[in-house]
């Protein structure tokens, strides 16, 4: 059969245990095979289970043991579901509110109809009055909307501006784009067998050497899509990790080595290892002669970087500089798995070049058990880049801070994020009317620095919709129509990992039930698409949609895939080799040069410097020696827990009982001065702005870093103006602030800060 | 009759939570009392780079081993679906038998 030969083609079933998706069982009740993918839970992992659903109601979860990445395993965001999905303050009708009561809790329920009557003509009326650049669609991190937000704004509303609000876009956006500059390939990620049905034990895998990770605690996070504990999977069969974090994490304690680094200076450490692995002559020749340009300007560039120099800016001794540097030179293969510290870092650019050198000239790249690196097309992506058809060049010209900043705006298809806010608070170069947030609550210390100025900002807007399962901060503040969206048990879709960049796999996520009145991002990107743009959605219904995209790239429909429930697409090693890296079929990397680009000829047209070069945090003991002395620690933030999902999961009351508050971890030596004892409140304030949390006294933190929680917000607190469910109380992203962002338009200092910390007596 | 236990092998317990919530979920435990409690033990500096920083999950007198789920042949549901794969069940003796060949951090409840 001709299916047959294309699944063999482009990927292996691994499921033939059962192909049936949903079991009824003899009392009635049935079983829905499923993948996990946020709302609620987190990115695109895609964790494989069984949902039981009983008299209409969701009773109970169960690890899919036949799922190849996660085996059974579930974390406990997923086995709280039901308590998500049947939470009695979830909203699941939609609801208007007079543009007056904005702030209040007054709202009237309406049916979909009535929602959309006033939406469409809203949105009208904006096009012909201003143009569609008055109207702005706001996305969030990680969520199912990430793949369909930018659509819902093109192609569903027809505007060119899609912001992603967190300053200097740092979030996987900077890591995806500096390997687009530097490789021209896909997400790179370590080769944890993903793609393999029979996994580690596959005969082309190559289990690690060592993985490094990079300012990243993938046990909690699990990033991207990667599943964080196949780190324990690989411990187990020998791989030797190395952590580069300013806290010993427990991570660190089964580690090699641990550099315990001071925050921001990573990209200094970074150069510095270059620098021991080519004076040593430790680098695969090779590779660096066949692969790669600019290694002659790369080893002059670091010989400003010694390991002595290095270990003044960093803290991390010379000596383990040294050693971890022929570590990972001499033992092959072995990956670095870069974090979220690239992305919020105004230095970061430079450290994700950096990074990928490293992996280049330790002949690390695209080889089994090293790094592997996406093909050029992400997988379904096609449809997201031809949803921008429907902008004319004109309008697309529009885009808020595309002129701006050339690199960003070439990489990613939104806006500038700090460009955004300058927008909305000036009126430049237009004024913005009209607000979409999609699954985005960035009042909360999520995806927006400096929050509060954004919320007065904000305000300026006249009309605003709010996509979102819970009466959020943002929401409360803000929404005209408020527009309930289903868990992931509560309608299909598809989870590909990676974003589809790199992917392991693409899994089908099935309906189990629908609580209430909702609709998916999906549903309401064809609704209203079919209202205001039909020839662009041509499709029938949700099923027809998944179908039309995935038939093409895999050549199977959307019901093969809830049957076969997993995909695993094949993968290639060596791509540059054998030219699969370039859409030209020739060998090399998809770059200006054909090679990885240890030089960059992009970053020269931008007017960025060429090179890597390590350059301080713009607040610091040694940038700012003046405010260090008021604000005498360095601050960073935003390191996960199982708990919660960035602002998700603050009302689930059984992860709330494990961490019921926002937490800031200090040194012992440093909390005694203050006079702070473990568990006290205390206030951690800067320049910018203050926030509340629990001292955690831990020895894990140098006695000079204080590190704080994010994504912190009081559902038990009042909703209403003032409170906002206490948003203001514990808002981390107070003290970050706006537009300290690096040359070509990314990262900000949100792991970098400084701030003073003082006792309180009074919590939250 | 053999007694049968639970090995984690804590050099891998990475201190989820999952035992403790899956168990709560599969015998209605509610708020403030667990069937499976995780303990702390760190962390703090050995020497140098070596830190001592365990996690450990205790079984209580509310874990009946999962007998349900044991007799419709499903491993009990904190094995199910502990994250670190660090938890085994069955007969002490081969529980015991299979300690041997672990490193240090490994420990045997029998509840
Ligand atoms: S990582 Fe956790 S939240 Fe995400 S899908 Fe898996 S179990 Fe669910
Ligand atoms: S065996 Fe069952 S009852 Fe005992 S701790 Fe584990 S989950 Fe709870
Ligand atoms: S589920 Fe496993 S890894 Fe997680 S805390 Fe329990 S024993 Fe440890």
């Amino acid at each position: 059969m001709v299916k047959e030969k294309v699944l063999e083609r482009v990927g292996e079933i691994v499921s033939k245990i059962t192909k049936e998706w949903k079991h009824v069982n003899e009392d009635g009740s049935y079983t829905v095979r499923t993948c996990g993918w946020s709302p609620p839970g987190d990115h695109p992992v895609g964790c494989g289970m069984k949902l039981h659903v009983k008299g209409g109601k969701l009773v109970k979860v169960e690890g899919d043991a036949d799922h190849p990445i996660t085996q059974g395993r579930l974390c406990i965001r997923c086995l709280t579901l039901p308590e998500y999905v049947h939470h009695p303050q979830r909203i699941t009708t939609p609801m208007k509110r007079a543009p007056e009561n904005r702030g209040k809790d007054i709202w009237q329920k309406i049916s979909w109809e009535e929602a959309w009557d006033i939406i469409v003509p809203k949105i009208k009326e904006y096009k012909a009055k201003y143009g569609a650049e008055s109207i702005v669609v706001f996305g969030g991190t990680g969520r199912q909307a990430c793949l369909y937000y930018y659509p819902l704004g093109f192609a569903s509303i027809g505007t060119p501006n899609v912001c992603y609000p967190w300053s200097g876009w740092s979030c996987y956006g900077p890591r995806c784009s500096i390997t687009d500059y530097i490789l021209g390939a896909g997400y790179p990620e370590i080769d944890f067998a993903g793609t393999y049905p029979d996994r580690y034990d596959n005969p082309n895998y190559v289990v690690p050497k060592w993985i490094m990770q990079w300012g990243k605690n993938p046990l909690m996070s699990n990033p991207d899509g990667f599943f964080g504990h196949s780190l324990i999977d690989l411990l187990k069969r020998g791989t030797e990790l190395i952590q580069i974090d300013p806290r010993m994490t427990w991570l660190g304690t089964r580690s090699k080595y641990v550099c315990q680094l001071r925050p921001g200076t990573d990209t200094a450490l970074a150069l510095a290892f270059i620098n021991v692995i080519i004076n040593e002559e430790l680098y695969d020749k090779n590779f660096v002669e066949n692969w790669c340009y600019g290694f002659d300007e790369l080893k002059e560039r670091v010989q400003e970087y010694s390991p002595e120099k290095v270990a003044d800016i960093t803290w991390v001794p010379a000596q383990k500089i040294r050693e971890v540097a022929r570590f990972m030179a001499t033992e092959k293969p072995g990956a670095i798995q870069w974090g979220l510290a690239v992305d919020e870092n105004p230095n970061g650019v430079q450290l994700g070049h950096a990074i990928l050198s490293l992996c280049a000239i330790t002949g690390n790249l695209d080889v089994p058990g090293g790094i592997t690196l996406g093909p050029p097309a992400a997988l379904l992506g096609k449809w997201r880049m031809e949803t921008r058809r429907n902008l004319s060049p004109e309008l697309w010209d529009k885009r808020i801070g595309a002129k701006e900043w050339p690199a960003l705006s070439t990489a990613m298809a939104t806006t500038h994020p700090d460009e955004t806010l300058d927008t909305l608070e000036t009126g430049k170069p237009y004024k913005l009317r009209m607000g979409w947030f999609n699954s985005s609550n960035f009042i909360t210390p999520t995806c927006s620095a400096q929050p509060d100025r954004w919320y007065r900002a904000l305000k300026s807007l006249e009309f605003n919709v709010v996509q979102d399962l819970f009466m959020t901060p943002t929401a409360m503040a803000f929404a005209d129509v408020f527009l309930p969206l289903p868990t992931f048990a509560e309608a299909d879709g598809v989870v590909v990992t990676h974003f589809g960049r790199n992917a392991v796999f693409l899994g089908a996520i099935n309906q189990a039930l629908r609580v209430g009145d909702t609709k998916s991002d999906i549903e309401v990107c064809i609704e209203l698409g079919k209202k205001l743009h039909p020839d662009m959605w041509p499709f029938e219904s949700v099923d027809d949609f998944f179908s039309k995209q995935l038939k093409p790239e895999l050549g199977i429909d959307f019901n093969d895939l809830r049957e076969q429930f997993i995909y695993q697409p094949k993968y290639e090693y060596r791509k540059f080799e054998s030219g699969k890296l370039r859409s030209d079929g020739e060998p090399g990397f998809n770059t200006v040069t054909g090679m990885v680009e240890l030089t960059s000829t992009l970053f020269e047209a931008w007017g960025e410097d060429p090179l890597p070069y390590f350059q301080e945090p713009p607040y610091s003991p040694v940038s700012t020696p003046e405010l260090f002395r008021e604000y005498p620690f360095v601050l960073t933030t935003g390191a996960r827990k199982f708990t919660s999902f960035h602002s998700e999961h603050r009302q689930i009351s059984t992860l709330r009982e494990i961490d019921p508050y926002n937490e800031m971890e200090i040194h012992p030596d440093a909390a005694a001065k203050l006079g702070i004892i473990d568990g006290d409140w205390v206030m951690m304030e800067n320049m910018f702005g203050k926030c509340k949390a629990k001292a955690k006294l831990t020895p894990i933190i140098h006695p000079q870093v204080v590190h704080s929680t994010h994504g912190w917000w009081y559902p038990e607190k009042p909703g209403e103006e003032p409170s906002l469910f206490g948003v203001w109380e514990s808002n981390i992203n107070t003290l970050i602030p706006h537009k300290h962002i690096g040359k070509l338009g990314f990262g900000c200092p949100a792991k970098q800060m400084i701030c003073k910390v003082y006792r309180i007596e009074e919590g939250v | 009759m053999s007694r049968n236990g639970l090995l984690i092998d804590y050099q891998y317990c990475t201190g989820c939570h999952s035992c403790e919530v899956a168990c709560k979920n599969e015998h209605k435990i509610p708020r403030g009392k667990w069937g499976i409690k995780l303990t702390e033990v760190g962390p703090y500096q050995i020497e140098g780079d070596k830190w001592e920083w365990n996690y450990v999950p205790v079984p209580t007198s509310l874990c009946d081993l999962c007998e349900d789920r044991v007799k419709n042949g499903e491993k009990p549901t904190c094995v199910h679906h502990c994250l670190g794969q660090c938890m085994e069940y069955g007969p002490v003796e081969e529980l015991a038998k299979k300690m041997t060949g672990k490193g240090k951090k490994v420990v045997l409840f029998a509840p």
